[in-house]
């Protein structure tokens, strides 16, 4: 190892750059660690490039793309990197050392992937596609990363690439296995290059050129065929390697999906592929089948394997491949084999494992409802899944057949009457006793009739299952028990004793109690025909996509999206639904709600029903598109709290909810929302964060100021799954309405946002503010749009106050003491004696006064107790100093606040604020 | 990573920080290891995809984050670099990789570079390698 100085700075790098030039000839191995090591003690990112461009020339190249590596690492002088990806670019395309090029490439592509802006396009481009020409393979292999990398955000300036790539391939696959002597593994020339070659024309659409589309195809089918030939070596790699460039070129064929013949030849081939020994081969087989059935092409082609793979689902051993299997029948279903592939899905689901249970009953459900032609088939279906499966069956499951045939007259008697005799299993799972009680509750008249399933037996036999259920079951058959008393008058009696009873009237549930108390008054107070209406049979719901999609989408993750997904249906559109499920509120910013989504789907599945409390029992099932906070699981219950105010946490309570309902005139911007200035508050401190969320809309801010400067990034999220129409967020300053913007003490500068806001989409607004002086009172942000016609107007205060401007000032004990006796005139003082709100933390309070913008001064007041800060306050007209003393006392849990600046109003209103955030 | 679930060596080409690291580790082993001979050789484990080998006591375990990626290309790729460190090593074994780990680190380094790959060619990957091991002899 030559003797590189360890010295700092310029000076160890000059030293170390007329070594290198000294020893340039020695040969290569240590220097490469040597570099690597320097690099990283010089650390300067100019030295780190420097030594990168020196190394790149003399071909060190290992070294090159350690120091590529640092590079990209951090954060660095653009100049550098371009400097950096030019230089690559030219050794790309220059007449160099193959593994220069080799790696030039693989560095452009790292500095690629790290910043796409700084690798420039231009005419290299061009020269980089004629790489895929290069005589040394290793090349190819690099510019082949390289171009599909690049060609997916510039696919027309890689166009050039298809034919080439084309031809390559097919010398590749058309070689003898002797032709490319090292490349070749196991007899299969070059795989590794194949598959990427395969994968790079999937970037693209079929090759217009006819001659280039021929040449192509005939190398599909040479693989094709090749698949057929008798195996040339016994080993399992020679195998491998021929199935990954066979699978690689299906996926191709599939991704081009023009190819009939070849379609079905692909389908042919995977299907030998299903009774194959090998167990990764049966996984891939059934895994791009999945791909495959997608294809109007090949779909009927997949239908003729389900004898093998629904065989494949009972006797295979490794629980992957079985789930594979489940998802390829989930894939090729449709209607004319529906019926078997649904029972045979049922019959797998009785010995499934526990892992994949819940995808399958799902699946089973989904595949019910879109493929039932007579809907008792439905009902039957969905019952037995939850006879089969009952822990695994979600709400949304059993909220769906609950629409369905509220919305079939059809299946009504036939559903209570299956449901009926469900019921009488000696042990039946909770989940049927809730669909049990909701549908005779409905429907149990329709079979009233029938001596077996009279009104008495009908309750007796619910009443017999209320014991065992929880809470939430026992208060949707409670709900159920006076839909009865509505029914069969003749059950009245019954019911009002079982109401009346202790356990019910005085027990501990609050949710059960006041069902009790509430029904068992209505029972008694109200008149027939005052019942009738109340209880009245419910209104079909509205016709909307199944939130069943919605919820298997949800436990698919992100990133696992497979083939099964048809792309047809909006992932997010359920959003509703999700809102079940609690937000986490710590969210800093709001995400989207694709995120919010996968953030759902990392907890088990479907938390209990019951620890949601009944509130959202059946939310699902009763929210509409108003969104309507459904608290109650029947509308009757807010009808009923009204008709007994007494009543123990009336839910209407929440239905007063604050949302912005009023729809002010088209000028006008409404009085701010009774909660702004708590959120206000919430941001005195901090930058980022919710700044507002009810059920239509969440509004997140991001925020960063700098001296008099500030910008501000809002962002918009539609909770729904309805468009938001003629959206329009305007920002202005109270008591500025008549006159200019920029007349006020703020200058901000908004962005339109686009009028739309689709469901489950957030919209990004950039708010630039500068600060021209002083000012006491926040912006407003009015918020306008329509939902589902009815105009939504909402106006928060902006979370910019004046303390968002101030910059931090250190100075040592005798400054500020100085400071603090020149600001002595009283109107610059401003003193609050207040209570703590929150438990005194020395650790939490430091963080508050940092977030709000002053420096903390340490060893200032003579008591380590309190605390000092100072700062200046910028505004473009002028600076206010500003100093501020904390004084806490545990003992009284109180805090003394003084603030003393060059203005008066200025110290008033931020000692009004911070005192607010103690 | 050996039975024992200790890992030998590993290479990341993306950003986790090390207990991240840790935990991912951790949780593939397990999952790795608990699987039997007849079960194959591909699972889909949070949002990687990850394609494990076999070889005596040695797991080789390879995710990949890309969704569409060619899990046999993957397998057959995991057996090139055993047979490039048979032939570095003749009759390669955990021993070597655990005592010569820079030099394992270094080959697979060559074949591959911010998780592509470079070259496949066995002369090629170990050109390099040889090339120090001579001149270190030599000083």
């Amino acid at each position: 190892m030559p003797a590189v100085s360890k010295g700092d700075g310029m000076r160890g790098l000059a030293v170390f750059i007329s070594d290198i030039r000294n020893c340039e000839r020695a040969a290569g191995g240590h220097w490469r660690r040597g570099g690597g090591g320097i690099a990283g003690i010089t650390g300067t990112h100019h030295h780190t490039w420097l030594i990168f461009v020196f190394l790149v020339d003399t071909g060190f190249h290992h070294v090159g793309q350690a120091g590529l590596e640092l590079l990209t690492s951090n954060d660095l002088p653009a100049l550098a990197s371009q400097s950096a990806g030019i230089i690559g670019v030219s050794h790309c395309t220059q007449d160099s050392m193959d593994s220069v090029k080799q790696s030039a490439a693989l560095c452009l592509l790292r500095l690629y992937k790290a910043s796409p802006d700084l690798v420039p396009m231009g005419e290299w481009t061009a020269r980089v596609v004629h790489l895929l020409n290069d005589q040394h393979m290793g090349v190819v292999t690099a510019a082949v990363s390289l171009i599909t990398c690049l060609c997916k955000k510039n696919p027309d300036d890689f166009k050039t690439c298809i034919s080439l790539a084309v031809s390559r391939l097919s010398r590749i696959v058309s070689s003898a296995s002797t032709d490319l002597q090292d490349y070749t593994y196991y007899f299969v020339p070059a795989p590794w290059l194949s598959v990427k070659l395969l994968r790079l024309l999937q970037c693209y659409p079929p090759p217009e050129d006819a001659a280039v589309k021929g040449r192509l195809v005939e190398c599909l089918e040479t693989v094709l065929n090749k698949a057929q030939e008798p195996p040339k070596s016994k080993k399992v790699q020679h195998s491998n390697a021929k199935n990954a460039i066979l699978f690689e070129t299906i996926s191709l064929i599939i991704h081009y999906d023009s190819e009939p013949n070849l379609l079905v030849r692909a389908c042919n081939q995977l299907g030998q592929f299903l009774q194959h020994r090998e167990t990764n081969l049966r996984y891939l087989a059934l895994e791009s089948m999945c791909t495959l059935a997608s294809s109007e092409f090949s779909h009927e082609a997949v239908k003729t394997h389900i004898d093998t793979v629904i065989n494949a689902l009972k006797t295979e051993r490794d629980v992957s491949v079985r789930q594979r299997a489940a998802d390829l029948l989930y894939a090729m279903c449709d209607r004319s084999n529906a019926k078997q592939i649904v029972s045979e899905m049922l019959r797998y689901l009785e010995t499934a494992d526990y892992a994949i249970r819940e995808e399958i009953v799902l699946k089973v459900a989904i595949l019910a409802e879109k493929y039932a032609v007579d809907y008792s088939w439905y009902v039957d279906t969905i019952l037995n899944l939850i006879r089969i499966a009952g822990d695994y069956v979600s709400e949304e499951v059993w909220y769906r057949v609950l629409q369905i045939v509220t919305n079939r007259d059809d299946v009504q008697g036939y559903a209570a009457k299956t449901v009926f005799e469900a019921l009488q299993a000696p042990a039946c799972h909770e989940n049927m006793v809730k669909v049990g009680g909701y549908i005779l509750g409905e429907f149990g008249n329709l079979i009233a009739g029938d001596p077996r399933s009279s009104p008495p037996v009908q309750f007796s036999l619910l009443h017999s299952k209320f014991h065992l259920c929880s809470v939430a079951t026992r208060a949707l058959l409670l709900s159920t028990y006076i839909k009865f008393i509505n029914l069969f008058p003749e059950t009245k009696a019954t019911i009002q004793a079982v109401l009346r009873a202790g356990s019910q009237l005085r027990n501990a549930d609050v949710e059960l109690q006041q069902r009790a108390v509430e029904y068992l008054t209505l029972s008694s107070v109200a008149s027939t025909d005052v019942l009738a209406t109340v209880l009245e049979e419910m209104p079909p719901f509205p016709e909307r996509e199944s939130s069943i999609l919605a919820k298997l989408k949800r436990k698919k993750g992100p990133g696992a999206g497979s083939a099964l997904d048809d792309g047809r249906r909006d992932p997010s559109s359920n959003d509703i639904n999700g809102g079940v499920e609690p937000t986490p509120s710590t969210v800093s910013t709001p995400s989207p709600s694709a995120d919010l989504l996968g953030l759902r789907a990392a907890p088990p599945p479907a938390a209990p029903p019951a620890s949601a409390g009944a509130g959202n029992l059946l939310v699902d099932v009763f929210d509409g598109p108003a969104a309507q906070p459904s608290l109650g699981p029947t509308p009757e219950e807010a009808f009923l709290s009204e008709l007994e105010p007494p009543a123990p946490e009336s839910p209407m309570a929440l239905l007063a909810d604050p949302a912005p309902a009023a729809d002010p005139g088209p000028e006008d911007i409404g009085p701010p929302i009774p909660e702004a200035d708590e959120l206000l508050n919430k941001f005195v401190c901090k930058n980022n964060g919710v700044l507002f969320e009810n059920q239509l809309l969440q509004i997140g801010v991001k925020s960063e100021f700098r001296q008099n400067l500030g910008r501000m990034y809002l962002f918009y999220g539609n909770k729904t799954s309805v468009q938001f129409q003629n959206f329009s967020p305007t920002v202005v300053h109270p008591g500025d309405l008549q006159t200019h913007i920029l007349s006020g003490p703020l200058a901000v500068q908004t962005k339109r946002v686009a009028a739309q806001v689709d469901g489950g989409a957030q919209v990004q607004q950039v708010l630039n503010i500068e600060c021209l002086r002083d000012f006491l009172t926040p912006p407003l942000l009015s918020v306008r749009f329509r939902y589902g016609g009815a105009p939504q107007a909402l106006t928060l205060k902006l979370p910019v106050t004046i303390n968002k401007f101030f910059q931090p000032t250190e100075m040592a004990a005798q400054d500020f003491f100085q400071r603090w006796k020149q600001l002595s005139l009283p109107q610059q003082e401003a003193q609050k004696i207040f209570k703590a709100n929150h438990p005194m933390d020395a650790e939490v309070t430091k963080a508050k006064l940092l977030g709000f913008g002053s420096a903390l001064l340490d060893n200032v007041d003579p008591n380590p107790e309190n605390f000092v800060g100072a700062g200046i306050i910028q505004t473009k007209a002028l600076q206010v100093g500003c100093l501020l003393r904390l004084e806490p006392n545990a003992q009284a849990q109180m805090y003394r606040l003084t603030l003393r600046t060059s203005k008066e109003p200025v110290s008033r209103h931020l000692c009004e604020l911070l005192a607010q955030q103690f | 990573v050996n039975k024992q679930g200790q890992t030998r060596l590993s290479q990341y080409y993306n950003n986790l920080s090390i207990e991240e690291k840790t935990i991912l580790e951790g949780e593939l082993i397990r999952k790795c290891l608990s699987r039997v001979d007849y079960q194959c050789s591909f699972l889909q484990f949070r949002e990687y995809k990850i394609i494990y080998r076999r070889y005596a006591s040695l797991y080789l375990i390879v995710g990949v984050i890309n969704q569409d990626v060619n899990e046999f290309a993957i397998l057959e790729m995991i057996h090139n670099i055993i047979e490039i460190l048979d032939k570095y090593y003749e009759n390669v074994c955990e021993l070597d990789i655990m005592f010569n780990i820079d030099r394992t680190h270094f080959i697979i380094n060559e074949i591959i570079c911010n998780g592509e790959i470079i070259d496949m060619n066995k002369t090629n990957v170990l050109k390099p390698i040889l090339l120090m091991d001579k001149f270190s002899v030599k000083t």
